[in-house]
């Protein structure tokens, strides 16, 4: 009575060809554009959801302020030091020059809170907020596929944090020329390249970030396996990215501070410099896909063996 | 099965759904459902009985695989649970522990999303299936508000729209008429008909006889966790012994002819009036010819009538009378 065999049994059946009865209706379409069809549904009711606007537009509203704050406080003699110490210091000053810098400090500041909570709040909610609804159960009894939904769930995650870095992105390029103007961009150590290959960092950059927050949907999404209150799941979500932040800050954490789920994040600025970084970037993604691999096995295993009680 | 068994039992693939030895113990060690052997045949209308907590939801849940049973298997049309759940499902149309939906979507939008999940459901016959399963419950010009805006009766109707969106061959129906005002109840009871009239198997649970003796075939009782009966109405109302009872100022004859005449369990009621009552069970004797028998002796009677206990009876008596928190 192995909980463990029954699962093992109910994915050969999920994954395997459609039994001899039942599964094959005459109309039955083929199994990926059914379930493109519930993937589109999935994006559908995620995106359409006014709360997901609200975040997205906030999301967005960042960049310009932050982009109009520098503006009014730019130094003009260009030997300004008045930005925050954080790793996105280093762009302040490149900024006055280039509103392309825009994007890499909007992205490093919007990734200590704020694009963490617009990523964490929709995987958090994702099987957690189902549950609450009670629409889980019926999504179950469909059936939609214990297995299926979470891979429709994370996929989904996975669409809305690469929609969401790319919206503060592409927000903060535009309101940073707008603001600062455009040309030749000198990158952090020190070369400059066209304008061309500027915006190709840019986009270099912000693929990035967007691995980094799909790794951290995957874990937010796990959390959200556990509970059927998706506040619950979302704050947890949440404590996690500040504790980590913290312990990433305290020097005598240095040994363990490699592993924490947030320690590659803000590495992105070894895509600036000439030749590129390219040890601490593998570093980064291997953690990125290290963490999302875990934890969406953790899930799995949860999701797929769990009473659903809602 | 052995050969010992006299009755002809039905085979697994007859049966809609069947469960054995179906149970399930909580975390907190509790005994929800104790070994619970359905057999709820094809074609029929199986209402499913019990006081609340007995253990309905859980065994619903199981059958469905929400939840996974501690032992015992079960199958739904022929395929085990909760291995085949992906190929059977798409063929059984369920409400569970009433209607839940996505509140920001209009009732439209949360049929539409339950297809989508379906991959059996072809997407191009989408939209006439969820017109159709709105019409059918009556929901048609609520179609685009949203779901929070619904009456508690359109949800409970949302919902049975939504296990008949695809063609099914087994509905389960769990408390389907719970919040419903007695237009609504009516309303369920036809639409129940109407499902059964197709050739669909319906499994319908209530804590309320009533709602269910009307367009039941079947029944099952539960009671703390273990099913106490189980079979055709008719069978559980011939359980119930009719007895006879009869008026007369002369009970002390009347019980006599009632002995002689061979009736069982004869009771002297004295009911302070002047005339006094006489039962007993009526068993194989014609009502006729008792009274025939007593005139016959010289026994005034007064009155003489054959009462059969009423299922509520029967199914308080299987069932316990409620508020006695019994230890599971």
């Amino acid at each position: 009575m192995s909980r463990l065999a029954e699962r093992r049994r109910e994915m050969a059946v999920d994954v395997g060809a459609p039994s001899e009865e039942g599964v094959t209706r005459p109309e039955s379409p083929p199994a990926v554009r059914a379930d493109l069809r519930f993937f589109a549904n999935e994006l559908r009711v995620t995106f359409f959801r006014r709360r997901n606007q609200l975040l997205l537009l906030v999301a967005a509203l960042f960049p310009l302020l932050i982009g109009i704050g520098l503006k009014l406080s730019a130094p003009h003699d260009g030997s300004g030091r008045s930005g925050p110490s954080s790793s996105g210091a280093a762009y302040f000053s490149q900024l006055a020059g280039n509103g392309v810098f825009l994007t890499f400090v909007a992205l490093s500041l919007l990734l200590i809170l704020v694009l963490p909570v617009v990523v964490g709040v929709v995987s958090g909610d994702s099987i957690a907020g189902e549950a609450g609804y009670g629409t889980l159960r019926y999504l179950l009894a469909v059936p939609a596929g214990r297995t299926r939904l979470l891979a429709v769930k994370y996929a989904m995650i996975v669409v809305w944090a690469v929609t969401a870095t790319f919206i503060v992105s592409a927000i903060a390029l535009v309101v940073g020329v707008a603001l600062f103007g455009a040309g030749p961009v000198t990158l952090l150590s020190g070369t400059t390249v066209s304008l061309a290959d500027g915006l190709v960092h840019v986009l270099l950059v912000t693929l990035y970030v967007c691995a980094a927050m799909a790794a951290f949907g995957a874990i937010a999404l796990a959390i959200s396996t556990f509970t059927e209150h998706s506040i619950g799941a979302i704050a947890a979500a949440m404590i996690i990215v500040v504790a980590s932040e913290v312990v990433d800050n305290i020097p005598q954490f240095a040994p363990v501070t490699p592993y924490m789920p947030t320690h590659w994040w803000l590495s992105f600025d070894s895509l600036l410099r000439s030749p590129i970084d390219t040890t601490t970037l593998w570093h980064g993604l291997l953690s990125f896909a290290v963490y999302a691999a875990v934890f969406c096995s953790i899930a799995w295993a949860r999701f797929t063996s769990a009473d659903v009680t809602s | 099965m052995t050969q010992e068994v006299p009755q002809p039992e039905l085979a697994t693939a007859d049966l809609a759904i069947a469960s054995s030895a179906l149970s399930k113990r909580f975390r907190g060690g509790q005994l929800a459902v104790d070994h619970v052997d359905l057999a709820v045949p094809r074609g029929s209308v199986y209402g499913f009985l019990g006081p609340n907590g007995s253990g309905k939801t859980t065994t619903i849940r199981m059958l469905l695989g929400l939840a996974f049973p501690t032992s015992g298997t079960a199958a739904l049309l022929g395929v085990p649970m909760p291995e085949g759940a992906t190929s059977v499902l798409s063929r059984v149309g369920s409400l569970v522990e009433g209607p839940a939906f996505y509140p920001y979507l209009s009732g439209w939008d949360n049929l539409a999303r339950y297809d989508a999940a379906d991959r059996t459901a072809s997407a191009a016959t989408a939209k006439a299936r969820i017109g159709e399963a709105m019409e059918r419950v009556g929901l048609t010009a609520a179609a685009k508000k949203r779901f929070r805006n619904y009456s508690l009766g359109m949800k409970q109707r949302l919902a049975i729209a939504a296990a008949l969106l695809a063609p099914r061959d087994l509905i389960i129906l769990d408390e389907p008429t719970n919040g419903l005002d007695p237009q609504g109840t009516r309303e369920v009871r036809a639409l129940v008909r109407q499902i059964a009239a197709d050739g669909i198997t319906v499994f319908v649970s209530s804590h309320l006889l009533a709602e269910v003796e009307q367009v039941s075939t079947h029944v099952g009782v539960m009671r703390l966790g273990k099913l106490v009966f189980q079979g055709e109405l008719a069978a559980l109302r011939r359980t119930a012994a009719p007895r006879v009872a009869v008026r007369t100022g002369d009970t002390a004859s009347a019980a006599e002819v009632l002995t002689k005449l061979g009736l069982a369990d004869p009771v002297l009621v004295n009911t302070g009036l002047a005339e006094d009552l006489v039962t007993a069970e009526l068993g194989d004797v014609a009502p006729e010819k008792i009274t025939a028998e007593l005139v016959h002796a010289g026994v005034g009677v007064r009155g003489l009538t054959v009462e059969a206990p009423s299922l509520e009876d029967l199914f308080v008596g299987l069932t316990g009378e409620g508020f006695d928190v019994e230890a599971g």
